[in-house]
């Protein structure tokens, strides 16, 4: 025990971890700062939180659901990628790999698509949750603009990957949906042509559906999301429910 | 200090009204500035720890959905054979239903827009700035109003046979007036009393989009007709 203690020690005192990591460890508050302000993930922090946002009743932890989701959603989706051709119809082949040929093939595509659902319904509730706090207001404004968008974008990824598998679900789930952009006066034929690549579902909508499930929609849900977040630090931290005003002001 | 006048300390609840908070110093006076006693914590541990269970219960929690349930395969895409019913992923369910009861550019362009307009204004609206209770001083107007517009908007639902939003529409209405005056009641009318309109609206839009899900998802058979979620072949 001792032993790898001192190895421990060692190792993290050593100057190559130095490099690394340029404070020693967190068993100062000082060094407790460097850890957040050292670290550029960890910097959208500042050095100290208000103790009462802490608190599960105070957000629920819901954003952070969503984000969570959102980062299991990258990994499983990238590593989906390498399994899968968004053609017609070996992208319906690809999920009969996944299933039966590929090691893990099954539970990658059943995380990535719990994921899915819990990261729109953690969003949705999110999304209550600031209401009812009424956390939107002054000065988090344009925040709850950003983070309405934010929703949409999770609406559409989740959507795009529904056509990917290419089985009945998928075709006809997305048809009933395009059908209805279809509505939308002036633009509506346009718009739905555009996204499909065509008239109706097919290969170039597949293709279509892919790259903005793959690209477009995961870079613009990632430059939102660290705008949202970084906000949420240049506003004062979360915001918890409507305080009362603890005292008034005294004019002597 | 007699000879100093009195001082007018405006208070408003309405942050529009009055912006910013104004204080007045002047020579003779020392203004005691209210001072919050907040407790602040180091984020780390005490933030980072928290951040990094979490995720790892949302894995685990995951993890554990992906190796007891699969994901749904059916056969291959047919642009031949369309299965009845055709059902969009869950979150587009409420706005399929309401592809049933109303005309396609009403339910699929028109209720959706408002509903996205409605959020992004919700933080620039003086009436959600405010936050006043619902029934508050001389409301008689507000209510007959509010009665109006409540009763108009059932008469529409119902015009349109629109049963599962009629229902939760009445039911939210219902409550919505059973506040009216609570402030003397229980608890429970006491807690609704202080409810605003806005959070009302929002109650609502959640309790109709809630049930729309939920019978669009277990109680919608072939043609979007009504069946129970026990009965064979009805899988969603």
């Amino acid at each position: 025990m001792r032993a790898t203690e001192s190895l421990s020690r060692r190792l993290l005192d050593s100057s190559v971890y130095r490099s690394i990591v340029r404070h020693g460890t967190a068993d100062t508050n000082r060094n407790r700062s460097l850890v957040v302000f050292e670290n550029l993930f960890l910097h959208v922090h500042p050095v100290k939180v208000r103790e009462k946002t802490l608190r599960f009743r105070h957000t629920y932890w819901l954003g952070g659901i969503s984000l969570a989701c959102a980062l299991v959603l990258i990994a499983t989706g990238i590593l989906l990628m390498f399994y899968y051709h968004p053609s017609v119809p070996q992208a319906y082949r690809d999920m009969k790999e996944l299933s039966f040929v590929v090691d893990n093939g099954m539970f990658l595509r059943n995380m990535h698509r719990w994921a899915a659902h819990l990261m729109v319904f953690a969003s949705f509730l999110h999304m209550l949750r600031v209401f009812f706090h009424r956390a939107y207001r002054p000065p988090r404004q344009f925040n709850w603009v950003i983070g309405v968008v934010l929703l949409i974008v999770t609406l559409l990824l989740s959507y795009t990957g529904y056509l990917l598998p290419w089985d009945q679900l998928a075709f006809w789930g997305v048809s009933v949906g395009t059908n209805m952009a279809k509505e939308a006066p002036l633009l509506g034929e346009k718009v739905r042509f555009l996204l499909l690549g065509g008239n109706i579902v097919s290969e170039n909508a597949l293709l279509r559906f892919y790259v903005l499930h793959c690209v477009v929609l995961p870079v613009g849900l990632l430059l939102l999301l660290s705008v949202h977040i970084w906000r949420v630090r240049k506003d004062g931290g979360v915001q918890g429910p409507p305080e009362e005003p603890s005292g008034r002001e005294e004019v002597q | 200090m007699s000879s100093v006048p009195p001082l007018d300390v405006v208070e408003s609840a309405d942050p529009l009204a009055m912006p910013r908070r104004v204080a007045l110093v002047r020579p003779d006076i020392r203004p005691a500035v209210r001072t919050t006693e907040e407790p602040y914590v180091m984020t780390f541990p005490n933030l980072i720890v928290r951040e990094v269970i979490l995720f790892q219960l949302v894995v685990i929690g995951l993890s554990l959905a992906a190796m007891l349930f699969d994901a749904p395969l059916e056969g291959i895409a047919n642009p031949l054979e369309t299965p009845n019913p055709a059902k969009a992923p869950w979150y587009f369910l409420g706005l399929q239903a309401l592809l049933h009861y109303f005309p396609p550019v009403v339910a699929g362009v028109l209720m959706p827009f408002l509903v996205v307009v409605a959020l992004v204004v919700i933080p620039y609206a003086r009436i959600n700035l405010s936050a006043q209770p619902l029934w508050k001083g001389a409301d008689t107007l507000r209510a007959a109003a509010l009665a109006a517009s409540t009763g108009g908007l059932i008469a529409l639902f119902a015009a349109f046979r629109c049963w599962p939003i009629v229902v939760p529409t009445l039911a939210v209405a219902v409550a919505m007036f059973a506040a009216r005056g609570g402030e003397r009641g229980g608890a429970l009318r006491r807690t609704l009393a202080r409810v605003t309109l806005p959070e009302w609206i929002m109650f609502w839009f959640t309790v109709v989009a809630g049930i729309l899900t939920v019978v669009g998802t277990f109680f919608r058979g072939p043609g979007w007709s009504f069946v129970w979620p026990w009965a064979a072949g009805t899988a969603g």
